[in-house]
């Protein structure tokens, strides 16, 4: 570890960043339904998400070694420069997603980036495009598709289950059903740390073999995984409050037996894929299982004009970022000073962002509260969106 | 190319299975509880609810064994 240059130093910084913006993009997958129907404080949510963001971390490296040694061919002459790049171009893209309040996938924009800037640096011969169809597009396909099912099919049988329940104690069936909601909220976020925090390790993995201070296919060093998993838990304390908004009340109004059904669904899609080290996106599954309890209960309650515009933006996602990674890779592999215009260039838009977000502010006192017109005071319970799309409200 | 489609049919069939299972499961333990609430079911209705969310967390637990390596060499 004697040689560490100042730029693969700068590299891990980097890949910490996007580590913070993954945390605070995907709170929303764990914890916006549970926030939504009340089952627990914002605060106190984000809190519970974050703790089980890191001890997730720690529980399994198996997506992390699809990173460093699947996607990216680490022989073919990768250099932290164009990792450096692609984080950037990933951090940017979660950065102006979150401003407009849309769910996108944060390990999309981190492979979009990485490919990007790696195909512009090194050359198509640096990416395994078979691996990224394989362990990245076909899951983003199948991901959704699983958990909506699954949810929708848990919602119909937990509405038939229970249907004498409601009615004879209405006041039990919910209790149950919210804290049903809190363990699956608390399972989502533990999944989502085995799997998101590990991609960030599997990028600083990569950087450190580009540099020679590891081994190829070496797996990711326990200081890895210990600031990745902090990066993470604190960026999901921050609370991404605008996707938590689009995805606890954009999307469809959701009952807690819903956002039982549906967190029940993405932990289960989640934790079987990240068993078998497919990369998939968190965002995908929590969305698609969210969709679903909704057509689970009457297709209708589903705002398609929203799950549009969701599915338009995964689309882009990885594209996107690509076309950012690689033109920042054609701007950092020109030596120090184009890295340093990279970083400034991404400083700049990301604070730009920032100032921008504040003019429509959404926090944890007003996330369940959709017109910002309204009182300042957070409604206990989800009020129904209007026609207005909630990216442009937030 | 060589897609994987046994592995994605896994993960599509256990996930869909097990969620269902396991939603359905915990239902049948409010319903049970939601009786002995009402008061139209006695200590048979209680011992249903507890093993059902028992069988509940038996399963997830089994879940999280499955994916941590360190537990099953």
């Amino acid at each position: 570890m004697e040689h560490i240059s100042a730029l693969v130093l700068a590299v891990i910084i980097t890949a910490m960043v996007f580590d913070f913006t993954n945390g605070f993009h995907d709170t929303a997958n764990a914890m916006a339904t549970t926030i939504a129907t009340g089952a627990l404080s914002p605060r106190v949510a984000v809190a519970v998400s974050a703790v089980l963001n890191l001890a997730g971390a720690f529980l399994s490296v198996e997506v992390a070694k699809t990173i460093s040694g699947g996607i990216i061919d680490e022989s073919s002459g990768l250099n932290p420069a164009v990792i450096f790049a692609g984080l950037v171009g990933a951090i940017l893209w979660n950065l102006v997603t979150w401003l407009y309040g849309i769910p996108s996938s944060s390990s999309h924009a981190l492979f979009g980036g990485l490919i990007g800037a790696t195909v512009v640096g090194v050359g198509m011969h640096g990416v395994h495009f078979a691996a990224v169809v394989q362990k990245v597009v076909l899951p983003a396909l199948a991901a959704p598709l699983v958990a909506g099912v699954a949810a929708a099919l848990a919602t119909k049988a937990a509405a038939r289950i229970t249907r004498r329940a409601e009615q004879d104690a209405p006041e039990t069936a919910r209790r149950g059903f919210r804290a049903g909601q809190i363990a699956t909220g608390a399972l989502v976020s533990l999944a989502h740390g085995t799997n998101d925090a590990q991609k960030t390790m599997g990028v600083i993995t990569l950087t450190l073999i580009a540099a020679g201070a590891l081994p190829h296919g070496a797996t990711p060093p326990v200081w890895v995984i210990v600031s990745a998993g902090a990066a993470m838990a604190l960026g999901t304390y921050c609370g991404g409050w605008r996707i938590i908004r689009t995805l606890g009340s954009g999307l469809t109004d959701i009952s807690p037996k819903q956002g039982f059904a549906a967190q029940a669904a993405a932990t289960a899609a989640i934790l079987s894929s990240s068993h078998l080290g497919m990369a998939l996106s968190t965002t995908h599954v929590c969305s698609g299982a969210v969709m679903g309890a909704g057509v689970g209960r009457s297709a209708r309650s589903v705002r398609w004009n929203v799950a549009g515009r969701m599915a338009v933006s995964w689309v882009l996602t990885l594209p996107a970022a690509a076309l950012v990674g690689g033109g920042a890779a054609l701007v950092a592999d020109r030596g120090t000073a184009g890295v340093a215009a990279v970083a400034a260039v991404g400083a700049a838009v990301a604070a730009l962002v920032f100032v921008r977000s504040r003019r429509s502010r959404v926090g944890a006192d007003n996330v369940n509260a959709v017109d910002l017109a309204a009182p300042a005071v957070a409604p206990a319970v989800a009020v129904p969106l209007a026609a207005e799309p909630p990216a442009r409200a937030a | 190319m060589n897609v994987d489609w046994n592995a994605l049919g896994i993960v599509a069939g256990v996930g869909i299975a097990s969620t269902v299972v396991l939603v359905a499961l915990f239902c049948v333990g409010i319903a049970a509880w939601g009786r002995r609430e009402a008061g139209s079911g006695g200590a048979a209705a209680l011992t249903g609810a507890v093993s059902c969310f028992a069988l509940c967390a038996a399963g997830v637990l089994y879940g999280l064994y499955l994916i941590v390596p360190q537990l099953h060499g």
